[in-house]
């Protein structure tokens, strides 16, 4: 590290300089100027004695809500409070599927909205996320799981969703390498969404702090909130790491973290903290150019761009908060990987983590006011947050910018569970684990 | 992998178990309110810590164990049967 740390800038609003437009030209202009005119992307900014909005977490729902609040709300008295570096909790650790692929019509309805928010991400941030539609295909095996699978590719039509259906021999033809006859597991035929796909995961991270920054939020790094203080039934600010902050409104957006979060304010959720493991390979030449999901077991798998297989499996099944892993679950992905792909078998791993994700009692996400005046979450997003940020950070900043939920979000009130309107995305009732 | 070890069969690998959930919430009783039951139902502590929690011995004795397992360590302070009081971690509450 020869260059000595830069003073923050937060006490010289006017000493940053945004970044610029990025373009085709600029690239061109830049690489015949050696590359010197790039700026810094977003500002690292010192904590405020207070905000409008604090936002806690700075993933993709913390980063897209703050990006929504302050370009699309006109809420731009704004910051985001994160305890690491941003982008190294979930949102950098997920395998990037996007997809809109879900059982209950309020789901697909909002995970779709979502996707056609990704259509357009990158012309909105001005910023190249890869977003990759290249198909999500899913196998299924069993005459039952055609019928369930026929069902889905119907409610997701009449929400506007995209879904067609392969026989064998299309399958075999898209995806050469898949083996449709693996003893245990035929492969009966397949479902794909052909606007499914995936996006590279940091650049979303850095896409929306940008954008946020540049409108005027502070994104405050190394900052962990340890106290939600209150006074008259109303939150008024964050205890933290580096002093108190105070809010009008804090939105709880910790992923793993928000039983932890909303503890600090006495508040149970109907959540469990579960790991869920990814995976990536060697680099290879091009193998699989589409994303696809084995509907005999709990296995993906799409190629990146580096050349690497990313893939995964099931959730650790034990409350955890621990980053790690268990190996019987890796074993478990390799052997599902192999049923499918056998030519995986020769692939050697090149590195394996986890993350800690909200899974809620009903598999559905909870973006909500809790109950303690101006306090909010954008949480619960079980394994499947990561296609959601754009939706997620939209209707969070509704939520917090109108006091009501967006339309789309009206079923993920955490009151749903009191009401009896718990919305069962799994069909498995009240056991994350079995999720 | 945990090794969790069974009162009934010993040291055994966490594949043969099967995760049963938080064992703190009690039934309430059949009179209560429905918000106690929305608390038994969906609510929990989700600590980060120490979990009092239900494991089944499914590859086993198909018996209920308890234990008291760490959800950042995974250290395992204690395992019992169903039935059994367990001397909770120092300065937990058994509720
Ligand atoms: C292995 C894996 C694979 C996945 N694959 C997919 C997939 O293919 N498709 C998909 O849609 N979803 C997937 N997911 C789920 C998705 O990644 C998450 O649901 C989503 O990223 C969660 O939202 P986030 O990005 O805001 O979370 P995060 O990036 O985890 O953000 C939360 C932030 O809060 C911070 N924080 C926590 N506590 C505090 C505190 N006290 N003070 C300050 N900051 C705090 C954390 O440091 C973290 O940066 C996957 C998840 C995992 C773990
Ligand atoms: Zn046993």
């Amino acid at each position: 590290m020869s260059v000595p740390p830069r003073p923050a800038d937060a006490r010289r609003p006017h000493a940053f300089r945004a970044s610029g437009r990025y373009s085709a030209l600029r690239l061109l202009r830049e690489a015949l100027g050696g590359h010197q005119g790039w700026r810094r992307a977003w500002r690292k900014a010192e904590p405020r004695k207070e905000y409008q909005v604090v936002i806690v977490g700075g993933g993709g729902h913390g980063l897209a809500t703050a990006y929504y609040l302050a370009n699309h709300f006109g809420i731009t008295d704004v910051a985001v409070v994160e305890k690491g570096p941003i982008g190294l909790g979930n949102v950098g650790r997920n395998t990037t599927i996007i997809r809109s692929t879900y059982y209950r019509p309020e789901n697909i309805r909002f995970y779709d909205h979502s996707l056609r928010l990704w259509e357009g991400l990158e012309q909105e941030l001005n910023f190249n996320a890869m977003v990759s539609q290249r198909g999500v295909v899913y196998t299924y095996h069993t005459d039952g799981q055609r019928d369930h699978m026929i069902r889905r590719a119907n409610d997701m039509r009449l929400a506007g969703a995209d879904c067609v259906e392969l026989d064998r021999a299309a399958l075999k033809a898209l995806i050469p390498a898949i083996s449709l006859d693996s003893g245990r597991f035929p492969v009966l035929g397949a479902f794909m969404q052909p606007r499914g796909g995936t996006v590279r995961h940091d650049a979303v991270a850095w896409g929306y702090a940008r954008g946020a920054s540049e409108a005027g939020v502070d994104i405050i790094e190394h900052c962990e909130v340890t106290g939600l203080r209150q006074a008259n039934g109303r939150v008024t600010g964050v205890e933290t790491t580096r002093g108190f902050i105070g809010a009008g409104t804090v939105c709880l957006a910790v992923a793993g973290h928000s039983s932890h979060l909303a503890g600090m304010a006495g508040i149970r959720l109907p959540i469990e903290t579960h790991a869920l493991q990814a995976f990536v390979s060697e680099a290879i030449k091009p193998f699989l150019d589409v994303v696809l999901m084995f509907g005999a077991g709990h296995f993906y798998i799409s190629q990146s761009d580096k050349g690497g297989m990313v893939f995964g499996g099931a959730i650790d099944a034990h409350n955890t908060y621990a980053q790690r892993g268990t190996q019987w679950i890796a074993q478990e992905v390799a052997a599902e990987g192999v049923a499918l792909l056998p030519a995986l078998a020769r692939l050697r791993i090149l590195r394996q983590w986890a993350g800690v994700m909200d899974m809620t009692m009903d598999g559905t996400p909870i973006i909500s006011k809790l109950p303690l005046d101006g306090l909010v979450m954008n949480g619960g997003w079980c394994y499947g947050g990561f296609k959601a940020i754009p939706a997620g950070g939209y209707t969070a900043a509704h939520l917090i910018a109108h006091g009501e939920a967006h339309p789309l979000t009206a079923h993920m009130d955490v009151g749903r569970f009191a009401a009896g309107l718990t919305v069962d995305e799994p069909g498995t009732g009240p056991f994350p684990w079995a999720h | 992998m945990l090794r969790i070890t069974c009162p009934h069969c010993g040291v055994r690998d966490e594949v043969e178990f099967r995760y049963r959930g938080d064992a703190s919430v009690q039934r309430p009783p059949a009179d209560a309110d429905a918000a106690a039951f929305v608390a038994y139902v969906y609510e929990r502590d989700n600590p980060r810590g120490w979990h009092h929690e239900w494991w089944y011995h499914a590859a086993g004795c198909r018996q209920y164990l308890q234990l008291w397992r760490h959800t950042v360590t995974h250290t395992i302070h204690a395992v019992g049967t169903a039935t059994d009081t367990l001397t909770p971690p120092h300065g937990m509450v058994d509720r």
